[in-house]
């Protein structure tokens, strides 16, 4: 308490106000962190591989990619905007960046300059996405369905039919070396983890985010600059998955169109069963990072107990769709209208 | 004593009507000015002006001397003036702490990085200028509704600092959706304002209205008509000024009301609803119109919609002519003859983007079907024959709904329920709510005529009086359950006060 306060402190004519959180919030804050120490514990009870130190590192390092795209996704996802152009945005980046560095088809090699050269390329696919959204209003879901067609373009460009493959020695050894027992991109994620919660919870843009997706309209009339909040979140999200692109390059040695095939479903279901709901204004980092590790898990426990990889695709859409639909149980009601 | 904020002669007109028609009036230092009007008298036009929301066409906008222009609310808190709306302008899923100061956080932001131990000490300060307990780190939807009203006072006081001037609040019918308990409390909060603010109160509750203002302006259609004193105008007064003649017996028809059949239609018996309502009890007879009184949160319009099948039943019973029914969900309960009004037209009542004749036929769209496949000229026959009988003004059946007035709109949408002959039960949750005087007349017409046929109705009014005059009887609910059912004969009609009093 300041000392100004006691001195204008005035007698108490509201009253007080009990901080009671609503049911449905609680479950949805605390449900996915209890889903995957349920899922752990199952794992570990059925399988003794699953927690053993060799496997818990495993895990940490194969959900790296997934959390740095997720970190992104979840500002768009809190605005109530959605983002497809994972998949394009990082084909581009990998391309960009496989080709900036000392690589098979040419000779380039801008070493450090390369890979902020692609994240500043993947800021610049979510502007676009930013700017289309706002500027000509057209939702999110189309514009950066488009987006992702255009770097899917670009990459397939650059590809040019013959793979450009890394030969820089840097790269590679700094790629190949280990903090901790953990490859050196799980700190990346880590440190883009990190980053993410501070500016969700301490910068203007993060909490302008979650206000708009919480009421857009009287976040603008209040006096919220909507648009720039928005293309700001977009661009922000366009370089996580550029770091994203780039990861999955160093990791194959080679740039591919293909870097992010998949991630889409992966990084939103990973939100979602989070907690980072697609109606936007709930979640955060923390909890769309819960959500990549329970997807993380589910798919390194179900190889451990030895589903056969020909349903484990299967397997894992029911859990996941069972999930959402356990996280979404106290909001239902008859006349709740669902798009 | 000097204006604070004056206006004068505001003039706007959208298309064809005129919505203000020459509005001026003054607020001084410390002063709490009423403002009162009848729907549609341009009340909230002349708000949203203030705010920057709306420009007008001509006229002029004075703070504190000096000509503004406003162009949006961010510039009219700059300036000093805050609206506390009507419905609530806070974000539900942030602090409060960042709602009272959101987009004007000063140096609670530096560099874009929030500095949250300022923020809430800068929140603080407002909320203790309301004397209020609220913690400014609470989630705003974790708020009561008439805390979170007390934060929108403290986000218009925040303006304070920012001009080193006191502020203009405008509060829009602030008391609408409170309870008696916190009604007194908002006037308390009113009276501390008035030491360091100026108050604009819009309300229709005249009552009010003359308790707290020091003067009061009487806008009709565009108006400024009157400027009183509360001390020397008494309600009934204020009541002439506001409407322009005398009394409205007339105008709900109470002549007209017959007495009700002795067949029970609907007999509701211990309905309940999961966290809403428990274990109420109540007819309706052929031919009766039955009011429920009751504030927000009494369960009045859950018990109307889980009876139309819009939302579970826990347990209870439902009999309809003598037969149990149980409305699992819309589709069924219109099978069954039931009709149901809802109070949000826009978003419940009706398709905006589909013609008026769409509308009319969309529950009974069977009517005018051979099959499966719809019957455009029987619809269109169909819809012009009630858009003839209801007087509907619209280019033709063929125009969207969205593009008529409010009451033409309402007509539409309450001939849907009549275009099937066997409607039995009507459900009306605020059929007058947003309609002009002479549309709310035809409204309560129809009701009248309705009911002669047999047909029974519920209704939730706007306002007490217009429930006394339109209901048989007065249903009285509370938190969840019936407190009493209060005859309401004509000739014989209880005042609104007695059926207050089991509200609250």
């Amino acid at each position: 308490m300041t000392p100004a306060r006691s001195v204008l402190a005035a007698p108490e004519t509201g009253r007080a106000t009990p901080r009671i959180r609503p049911r449905s919030t609680l479950l949805a804050d605390l449900g996915p962190t209890i889903a995957l120490v349920v899922l752990c514990a199952v794992f570990a009870a059925l399988s003794p591989q699953f927690a053993t130190w060799g496997n818990i590192r495993n895990i940490l390092d194969s959900a790296a990619v997934l959390a740095v795209i997720a970190v992104g996704l979840t500002f768009v996802l809190m605005l109530g905007a959605i983002d497809l152009s994972i998949e394009g945005v990082m084909a581009a980046a990998a391309l960009c960046v496989a080709l900036l560095v000392a690589n098979t088809r040419n000779d380039n090699d801008f070493g450090f300059l390369a890979i902020v050269a692609a994240t500043a390329l993947g800021a610049c696919f979510g502007l676009a996405s930013g700017l289309l959204s706002t500027g000509l209003k057209i939702p999110s879901f189309m514009t950066t369905l488009g987006v992702s067609a255009i770097g899917i373009g670009v990459a397939t460009v650059l590809f040019g039919g013959v793979q450009p493959s890394i030969t820089s020695p840097g790269v590679a050894e700094w790629a190949s070396g280990q903090w901790f027992g953990l490859t050196r991109l799980t700190f990346v994620a880590v440190a883009v983890v990190v980053v993410g919660v501070l500016i969700e919870r301490y910068t203007r843009m993060g909490r302008y985010a979650r206000a708009i997706g919480g009421a857009e309209e009287i976040a603008y009339l209040s006096g919220v600059p909507v648009r720039r909040v928005k293309v700001l979140a977009f661009a922000f999200a366009g370089a996580t998955y550029a770091i994203a692109g780039i990861m999955v390059t160093i990791q194959l040695g080679s740039g591919i169109v293909q870097a992010g095939v998949g991630q889409n479903f992966a990084a939103i279901t990973a939100a979602v069963v989070g907690g980072t709901l697609l109606s936007g204004g709930r979640g955060g980092v923390l909890h769309s990072i819960v959500g990549v590790m329970i997807v993380t898990v589910l798919v390194n426990g179900l190889v451990l107990i030895g589903v056969s990889p020909y349903v484990q695709r299967a397997v894992q859409g029911v859990i996941v769709v069972v999930a959402v639909a356990i996280t979404a149980w106290p909001l239902r009601a008859r006349m709740r209208v669902v798009k | 004593m000097s204006a604070v904020l004056s206006v004068h002669d505001l003039r706007k007109s959208y298309a064809e009507t005129r919505a203000l028609d020459g509005v001026s009036f003054e607020v001084r230092r410390h002063e709490v000015v009423g403002l009162i009007g009848e729907n549609g008298a341009g009340k909230s036009t002349l708000l949203k002006m203030l705010v920057g929301l709306v420009q007008p066409d001509s006229g002029r906008i004075e703070l504190r001397g000096r000509a503004v222009k406003m162009r949006g609310i961010g510039q009219a808190g700059a300036a000093g003036i805050g609206m506390v709306f009507q419905e609530q302008s806070l974000i539900p899923n942030i602090t409060v702490a960042e709602n009272i100061l959101l987009a004007a956080e000063g140096g609670a932001v530096r560099g874009g990085v929030y500095r949250w131990s300022d923020l809430k000490r800068r929140a603080q300060v407002q909320l203790d200028k309301i004397g209020s307990g609220i913690r400014p780190d609470a989630i705003t939807e974790t708020l009561s509704f008439a805390d979170r009203q007390f934060v929108e006072i403290a986000k218009v006081l925040a303006t304070e600092e920012r001009t080193n001037a006191e502020p203009v609040v405008l509060l829009d019918e602030p008391t609408s959706v409170l309870d008696r308990d916190e009604t007194e409390i908002l006037f308390a909060q009113i009276e501390r304002l008035r030491t360091r603010a100026s108050v604009v109160f819009v309300s229709h509750r005249l009552d009010e209205v003359l308790r707290v203002s020091d003067r009061v302006y009487v806008l009709r259609n565009g108006r400024t008509v009157a400027e009183c004193t509360p001390g020397e105008v008494d309600e009934a007064a204020l009541r002439r000024l506001m409407i322009g003649r005398d009394l409205e017996g007339s105008h709900y028809g109470e002549e007209d009301q017959r007495p009700p059949g002795d067949a029970v239609r609907l007999a509701v018996r211990g309905l309940t609803v999961r966290g809403v309502c428990e274990g109420v009890d109540f007819d309706v007879h052929a031919g009766e119109v039955l009011g429920i009184a009751g504030v927000q949160g009494s369960g009045r319009e859950e018990v109307c919609r889980a009876l139309f099948g819009a939302r579970g039943v826990k347990s209870g019973t439902i009999e309809l002519d003598g037969k149990t029914v149980r409305p699992r969900a819309p589709r069924a309960a219109i099978a069954r003859g039931f009709g149901f009004v809802p109070a949000e037209r826009r978003s419940e009542g009706m398709v905006g983007t589909m013609s008026v004749a769409e509308n009319m036929t969309l529950p009974h769209i069977g009517e005018v079907c051979a099959g499966p496949v719809l019957r455009r000229g029987l619809e269109r026959r169909l819809a012009e024959t009630w858009i003839e009988r209801l007087r509907i003004k619209t280019p033709s059946a063929a125009a969207p709904i969205g593009a008529l007035s409010g009451g033409n709109q309402q007509k539409a949408v309450l001939a849907r329920w009549l275009v099937s002959d066997g409607l039995r039960v009507l459900i009306l949750d605020h059929p007058t709510r947003g309609l002009d005087v002479g549309a709310k007349g035809e409204v309560y017409r129809l009701i009248r005529e309705l009911t002669a046929s047999g047909v029974a109705v519920l209704l939730m009014a706007d306002s007490l009086e217009e429930l006394i005059a339109m209901s048989h009887r007065v249903l009285v609910m509370k938190d969840g359950r019936v407190t009493d059912t209060i005859d309401a004969a004509p000739g014989e009609k209880p005042a609104p006060l007695e059926i207050l009093e089991r509200m609250i």
